[in-house]
């Protein structure tokens, strides 16, 4: 069970609402599995099929969070038009085994699904979001 | 000389899981080449076999990449902060 603040799930679609059709991704970082503040990220990929996020951006992040000593609990980026459920391209570059990767869907548009999971070794494992 | 190396966490399993690990100069490279000798397996999880820095993996000195510098000739000076950070990407 992953906790998050209904806010931060609201910010996640705004923004995968204002990019689209590209996707967007970003940043959430909180003390160990907790959410405390979010940070949009440029996707540099630019693209409706691919995200990527600027490595200086995330280094950005990870020192400006190191002193508070959070951690980069979860990434997001959105699906504009499939489901909510990561594609080979996400299995295959997954390299942070301890961040929950939360996904955006637009593909509905009247109703946007988040869901998170572990990526690990070529595994998906989904963690159920409990917003409050 | 002492340099800090910041290990991201899909490494941590190689160095008994530690955030951080000590090493020295001169360069980047003979750096990792001091990892490696510690903690086995290590350096290939960041250099490719022709001896490049991985595609999907970013080295930083003091906020620079390495690879707008010197790549894996960056010299290592006394209290430089080295972060490895793989990539966040996807489809
Ligand atoms: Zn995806």
């Amino acid at each position: 069970m992953f906790r998050i603040e209904g806010r931060f799930m609201q910010e996640m679609v705004a923004h995968s609402r204002e990019k689209a059709p590209n996707e967007c991704c970003g940043i959430l970082a909180g003390p160990p599995g907790q959410v405390a503040a979010l940070y949009r990220t440029v996707n540099a990929s630019a693209s409706p099929i691919r995200y990527s996020i600027d490595p200086k951006e995330i280094l950005r992040i990870a020192q400006e969070i190191e002193g508070k000593d959070w951690e980069m609990t979860a990434f997001y980026h959105s699906h504009t038009h499939s489901e909510a459920y990561p594609s080979a391209t996400d299995i295959r570059l997954a390299f942070w085994p301890d961040s929950l990767y939360l996904i955006v869907s637009l593909a509905d548009l009247q109703q946007p699904c988040v869901r998170g999971f572990y990526l690990r070794g070529g595994q998906v494992t989904e963690e159920e979001l409990e917003t409050f | 000389m002492a340099v800090e190396v910041r290990v991201p966490s899909l490494l941590r399993g190689l160095v008994g899981g530690v955030k951080s690990i000590q090493t020295s100069g001169p360069t980047i490279g003979l750096a990792l080449d001091d990892i490696e000798a510690r903690f086995p397996g290590f350096k290939e999880r960041v250099i490719d076999p022709n001896g490049a820095i991985k595609q999907f993996v970013s080295i930083f000195i003091n906020g620079e990449d390495v690879r707008y510098i010197q790549s894996l000739d960056t010299p290592l000076l006394d209290g430089d902060q080295v972060s490895i950070l793989p990539a966040v990407a996807g489809g």
